[in-house]
């Protein structure tokens, strides 16, 4: 029977949480299809400790190729290997993250395969009747859900946004197997060579991973009250947001920015401190599990979308709370 | 040099409005503007022209009124223009789209490069552009925020990803998709709109493309929308006003037993030093 594949994702230092995330998707599918579920890994000197781990977290068959081909990811490299595999195996369903890899390689396949994808999706259920995917996305700036299938076409595709779903509790005593992919010529791709890497300042930055942003907009007056944001991020342990009036400001750097033409995220938790809540700012946000907000305005449209809001000065706010999460941490 | 840049006719996001009775959309009628995000491919595709000399043609899929944005893309300072348009066309998803864009790239001749938006702020998918990569079999190089170089047939560019900026060359033609930071959006010039006024589009429907009738429109789409739902505000925001220290302790207070609750506060134990 056809099997459910997940694609895993590989950093620097390992499997990134995102790959388990959707292993705990991509079990639910599984079982509720009695299939096999299949993840491929794809990288340069991939550890085998990191293969068991997914069969702990809920893998049956681990598809592996590893070569230096494959050390950094190039879409066309990566195609190289996942079209035939998806050709020769047939699965019928293929999920991948929302992740910059995802999104650009998932497509691509999608066309060679000749196969519908559905993008960023938060929910994945099987249609009783006809065992199809239905997949539940955000669109039109988070105003609308939608559900989409693909019933024509295998494997039925989607992308998963990041935290959306809850990493799956590991158990040492699950079996499966590693299937090791031979090396081809083919992999190589002459046309594309990763030079480098310049990391961002300061914190990671990867506000789409990140359990807890905590973003600053205008009402933080200039570039060095924008400080609190920071110290309160690091509070929080979360990473630091940012409206596009502060970035544009310079507050902070582009990629913290959150909204239409920044990033799209879903945190457990996003506190919006004087940002007004734009229709462009809350696109971005829409699908956070629970948003705080501070503000003075109690008019301010961010209140529409929080769940909990302190009105008032954010400069008498901040370091109170600051005060108090420091407080909480030396017990 | 020639440059490709597919652009896309979206609705006024901030113009889109939810009706609470019938759960659907509102759109007011003049609401169709350009996808700002392919601003910034438009403005960087103009900022190579400055420095390379190239020639920029635009091309969008979409109804008749979609010419619009065609005709503000050569206001701004874009060469040339192609609208697809046809009845045909109607419903497609990803799939079938970038399958039509291929065919009008072709038909154009492949360009040195072809600059598409990171993503259209209705479908919001951001898979266009490597789809149509994947047709054309070119390179897909997503997410860049900066073109350091083109020399010859090779182009360094930065790309913005989870674990920063990286840097990369790819043989040319390929195709990027860009980011926000990429260049700063051009604005028309009076000049440029007369040009606009002036310039005669090409219309190309999927006779003059020679599309397979399999592969487009509602019928070629992979992917089918089975189910809208409009998400229910179900977000009771508890409100509390902070006027003087009294009420800050009592708010803050208050904060924290709610995300206690919710197991959001960090765990103590000062990992933090
Ligand atoms: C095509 C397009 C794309 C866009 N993309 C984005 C995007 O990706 N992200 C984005 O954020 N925006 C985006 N915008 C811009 C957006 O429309 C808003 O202009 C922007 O979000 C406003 O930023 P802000 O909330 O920081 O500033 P403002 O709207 O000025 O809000 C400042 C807030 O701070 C509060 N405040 C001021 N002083 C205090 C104080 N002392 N204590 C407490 N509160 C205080 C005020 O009450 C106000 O609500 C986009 C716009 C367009 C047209
Ligand atoms: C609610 C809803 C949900 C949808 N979900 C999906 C889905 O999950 N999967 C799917 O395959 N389809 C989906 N579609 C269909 C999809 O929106 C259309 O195929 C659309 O024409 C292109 O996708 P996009 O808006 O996501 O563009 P994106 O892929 O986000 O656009 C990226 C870039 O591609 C270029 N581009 C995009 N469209 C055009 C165009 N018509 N002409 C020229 N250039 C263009 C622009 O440069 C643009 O910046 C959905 C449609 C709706 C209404």
């Amino acid at each position: 029977m056809a099997e459910v594949w997940t694609l895993s994702e590989c950093s620097f230092h390992g499997l990134k949480d995102v790959s388990y995330e959707l292993l705990a998707r991509g079990r639910a599918l599984a079982d509720e299809l009695g299939v096999l579920l299949g993840t491929v890994v794809l990288g340069h000197r991939i550890q085998g400790e990191d293969l068991q781990s997914l069969i702990e977290h809920g893998c049956d068959v681990v598809y592996v190729a590893d070569d230096q081909s494959l050390a950094n990811f190039t879409c066309e490299s990566y195609a190289n290997v996942l079209v035939p595999l998806i050709q020769e195996k047939g699965p019928q369903v293929m999920i991948a993250a929302a992740t910059t890899t995802g999104r650009t390689l998932m497509p691509y396949v999608a066309v060679k395969v000749h196969a519908g994808l559905t993008a960023d999706c938060t929910e994945l259920a099987i249609e009783k009747e006809t065992k199809n995917l239905l997949q539940t996305r955000p669109a039109i700036g988070g105003n609308i859900m939608a559900t989409i299938k693909s019933p024509d076409h295998r494997p039925q595709m989607s992308t998963i946004r990041p935290r959306s779903t809850k990493k799956p509790l590991p158990d040492a005593k699950r079996t499966g197997t590693v299937v090791r992919i031979a090396s081809s010529p083919t992999w190589k791709n002459e046309q594309v060579q990763v030079l480098g890497l310049r990391s961002l300042e300061g914190q990671s930055a990867s506000i789409e991973e990140a359990d807890i942003v905590v973003s600053g907009g205008k009402g933080l007056k200039k570039r060095d009250n924008f400080s609190l944001i920071e110290d309160l991020a690091k509070a929080f342990d979360g990473e630091v947001g940012a409206s596009r009036d502060a970035v544009d400001r310079g507050w902070a750097a582009y990629p913290h920015q959150v909204g239409l033409s920044g990033k799209t995220i879903s945190p457990r938790l996003y506190v919006a401190v004087g940002i007004s809540g734009a229709i462009q700012h809350l696109a971005g946000i829409k699908t956070a599990k629970c948003i705080v907000a501070i503000n003075h305005d109690e008019h301010a449209n961010i209140l529409n979308l929080a769940d909990f809001a302190l009105v008032g000065d954010l400069f008498a706010i901040l370091p109170e709370i600051q005060k108090r999460l420091q407080e909480r941490s030396r017990v | 040099m020639h440059i490709i840049v597919p652009i896309k006719q979206v609705p006024q996001t901030s113009d889109v409005q939810m009706d609470r009775q019938t759960g659907t959309m509102i759109r007011s009628s003049s609401a169709s503007i350009l996808n700002p995000l392919d601003l910034y491919a438009i403005s960087a595709a103009l900022e190579l022209k400055d420095r390379y000399q190239a020639r920029v043609s635009v091309i969008t899929m979409g109804p008749a009124n979609a010419v619009k944005v065609l005709k503000e893309a050569i206001a701004m300072g874009c060469d040339d223009a192609v609208h697809l348009t046809d009845r045909a066309f109607g419903g497609s998803d990803t799939w079938a789209t970038s399958y039509i864009l291929s065919l009008a790239v072709k038909k154009l001749g492949i360009p040195d490069l072809i600059l598409a938006g990171e993503r259209a702020t209705d479908g919001d998918t951001a898979q266009v552009g490597p789809a149509l990569a994947s047709w054309l079999d070119l390179p897909a190089v997503t997410y860049v925020s900066k073109i350091e170089t083109v020399d010859g047939d090779t182009l360094i560019a930065e790309r913005l990803i989870e674990e920063g900026y990286q840097r990369v060359k790819t043989s040319l033609p390929a195709l990027l998709t860009v980011v926000k930071e990429i260049s700063s959006v051009r604005l028309p010039t009076l000049s440029g709109k007369k040009r606009a006024m002036a310039s005669s589009i090409a219309v190309w429907d999927a006779q003059a493309i020679q599309a397979d009738s399999r592969y487009i429109g509602l019928k070629g789409s992979p992917t089918k929308v089975v189910k809208i739902d409009v998400p229910k505000v179900s977000r009771n925001c508890i409100l509390t006003k902070v006027e003087d220290d009294v009420s800050l302790k009592k708010g803050v207070d208050q904060l924290m037993a709610f995300l206690e609750e919710k197991d959001l506060l960090p765990k103590g134990g000062a990992h933090h030093g």
